[in-house]
């Protein structure tokens, strides 16, 4: 498991170099250079790609990669997985990503540490299959039921697919929590340069383990340790409600207050230390106008707002690269001085009412559904409109 | 007078006890004949894995029985026990669960596993009905039976899930009942045993929202029932279907050799890693 010397055997002969792959493909690289174990998934379009890659390569690294009955198994077989000790991911569309919503709740429950990659397509059902889409931003947050929290990175290159799946399976290891590489199908079917880092660069966060006989599900951290199945501590993993020790308490209104407010603050407490956001203002400082992006919408929104300040205008922009936890910190601040923010997105406007929340300014959505990215002219259009 | 410890609250998680199943019921036995069956296999609990679903029998292994146990989302066990087993074939896996459980919601992962033939032993804890839940139909509740969602009695035929196992692919498979305990121990031991996915359907009984509506009230009344109907495997063979009706067909279905879904995992695997091994080699 993790970086054993077939691992690195098999890492010796990537690192420091460059490939041109897809974004989905560049994803399936960064899993097996982030050290993942075990891989189960099911078809989807357009996520497939990640699936066929870990099943060409994660085995040539000595990792494991199966392909289930369904979503629901999927999501499943990786949480049994990583309470063996192994780092294990799923990769998915839409609608796979509604199906496995039932067993992300048991994970967050649970505090099983595992990445889950959503390429994002047009929904709802299954909508246009081969489209690209950022219509599950919400259901990132919100899909599976109960008071929770996530992590979840939106990347906006083919690098980044590669890069963040070490972020994402550091995150799960020390918080304990499932993570999403929150990517669309745009990004996943981008064919880009890819650069594979040394391998002495890689950094893998341990997982912090529990003593023998210590709690696994409480105590006095907001992240306990964890045991690992076969280590002799009887460790009872349960999605019900359970008491720092693991054994179920469905009745004690304390047990379940004290287990569900750890879990949603072990994230919110650690946000500043989770965000990553980017921005790129205008050099005078005078912007009376921002633009909000991320995904694959950052690249023509960064275009528009360098046509605009070419034109003479002052924009700001900011790209969201951890989209859960919100940056309302960071989205507030960029705000402090402009009249108007616009969020292009390719949804109907998921993340823009997000931001409207934590601004004085009016936030103006330039949604675009239907399978075709936005274009640097329409947002362009779209800035000198309110601009003008 | 003190009564003398029984030996196999040794495999029980002793401080959670008294256990809250319902009097009569049969999970209990199931409990005892499957403590006795690790006894005899002189198992190691700690290279054990015990998966449950949700339902009554889930809390047979989980809280009860002492070893790692993983408590899942409904329908799922066998799906979990998938990504245990993989990574750790050294630990025998164990689901146990109930009949809407693995059969009704989950009965995807069930045939897809018996089809892969994963080494997972599945004791499925049938007591024709969604217990715990107040007795609401199953899809092993038989024809004719008033349940809360069937108030106009049941008009679907019940699942055979041993069959279904067995046409599924499965190594091992075999049905008993609550009132067979010592074959049922036999059995489990050599599901347990046996590599590859083994399979024990246990028609077992629920006193309290099954037997109520078909006018048994007692676990005993449930016993003599079990007795009467169950006919075994090799003299059901050379009964003519009609008179099968209403019987339980008990004894070993299935007992072959079949390639094994882990072992073969790792096999593939292995070559693929030394594969890159004989590249470097002869580079270097």
């Amino acid at each position: 498991m993790g970086f054993n010397e077939d691992r690195k055997r098999y890492l010796a002969g990537l690192e420091d170099k460059t490939y041109f792959m897809l974004g989905d493909e560049a994803c399936a690289y960064g899993a097996i250079f982030a050290g993942c174990d075990f891989f189960a998934g099911y078809p989807i379009t357009p996520a497939s790609e990640v699936a066929e890659r870990l099943a060409e390569e994660l085995p040539k690294a000595g990792g494991l990669c199966i392909q289930m009955e369904d979503e629901l198994a999927s999501m499943a077989a990786i949480v049994g997985a990583s309470w063996t000790g192994g780092r294990s991911m799923t990769a998915t569309s839409g609608p796979g990503f509604s199906l496995m919503q039932e067993n992300i709740g048991y994970a967050i429950m649970t505090e099983t540490p595992c990445v889950l990659v959503d390429v994002q397509r047009s929904g709802p059902s299954t909508g246009q299959a081969t489209k690209p889409a950022q219509g599950d931003m919400m259901q990132a947050r919100w899909g599976t039921h109960g008071d929770h929290n996530i992590i979840a990175l939106s990347p906006n290159s083919a690098q980044e697919c590669f890069d963040m799946m070490q972020e994402c399976f550091n995150l799960a290891d020390t918080y304990r929590t499932p993570v999403i590489l929150l990517m669309d199908g745009e990004i996943g079917h981008i064919r880009e340069s890819v650069t594979m880092p040394a391998l002495s660069s890689i950094k893998p966060a341990a997982r912090k383990m529990a003593k023998p006989g210590e709690d696994v599900f409480g105590g006095e951290e907001l992240v306990p340790g964890i045991t690992h199945y076969g280590m002799g501590q009887n460790v009872h993993v349960t999605g019900s409600t359970h008491k720092a020790n693991g054994m179920r308490d469905v009745t004690t209104p304390h047990v379940h207050e004290a287990l569900v407010k750890r879990i949603y603050n072990k994230i919110d407490d650690n946000r500043e230390k989770i965000i990553r956001v980017e921005k790129d203002i205008s050099q005078n400082g005078q912007s009376k106008i921002g633009v909000i992006a991320y995904g694959a919408t950052a690249r023509p929104s960064l275009g528009a707002v360098r046509a605009a300040r070419d034109d003479g205008k002052n924009i700001d922009f900011m790209r969201l690269i951890t989209i859960w936890p919100f940056a309302r910190k960071q989205v507030a601040e960029f705000a402090k001085n402009l009249d108007m923010i616009l969020v292009p997105e390719m949804n109907l406007g998921q993340i823009s009412r997000e931001i409207e929340r934590f601004v004085n300014c009016k936030v103006v959505s330039v949604p675009k559904i239907g399978g075709v990215p936005h274009t640097v002219e329409e947002i362009y259009d779209a800035i000198t409109e309110v601009a003008s | 007078m003190s009564q003398p410890r029984n030996q196999m609250m040794n495999y029980i998680r002793e401080e959670i006890m008294p256990h809250r199943f319902c009097p009569g019921c049969g999970c209990g036995t199931v409990l005892n004949v499957f403590t006795n069956a690790i006894d005899n296999l002189k198992l190691d609990p700690v290279k054990m894995v015990c998966v449950s679903g949700i339902g009554c029998s889930a809390w047979i292994p989980s809280p009860y029985f002492k070893s790692d146990t993983l408590h899942t989302t409904h329908g799922r066990p066998i799906a979990f026990a998938t990504g245990v087993k993989v990574m750790r074939p050294d630990l025998k896996v164990v689901v146990i669960a109930g009949d809407g459980d693995v059969s009704g919601i989950g009965g995807n992962h069930l045939i897809h596993a018996a089809r892969r033939n994963i080494d997972l032993s599945v004791f499925m804890v049938n007591n024709m009905i969604y217990g715990m839940t107040g007795g609401q139909v199953a899809p092993t509740t038989p024809t004719g039976v008033k349940t809360s969602t069937t108030p106009h009695l049941n008009i679907e035929p019940p699942f055979q899930v041993a069959e279904l196992v067995a046409a599924a692919g499965a190594s091992y498979v075999a049905r008993w009942t609550t009132y067979h305990v010592f074959r049922l121990i036999k059995a489990m031991e050599e599901a347990i045993t046996k590599q590859g996915f083994s399979f024990i359907e246990i028609v077992s009984q629920c006193p309290d929202n099954y037997g109520r509506r078909i006018g048994l009230r007692t676990g005993v009344e449930f016993l003599k029932m079990f007795k009467k109907q169950a006919i075994p495997i090799d003299k059901a063979r050379e009964l003519p279907e009609e008179k099968l009706e209403g019987r339980i067909i008990v004894g070993k279905l299935r007992d072959r050799e079949r390639p094994e879904y882990t072992s073969e995992l790792h096999r593939v695997t292995k070559e693929q890693v030394d594969k890159i091994k004989a590249e470097q080699e002869k580079i270097s």
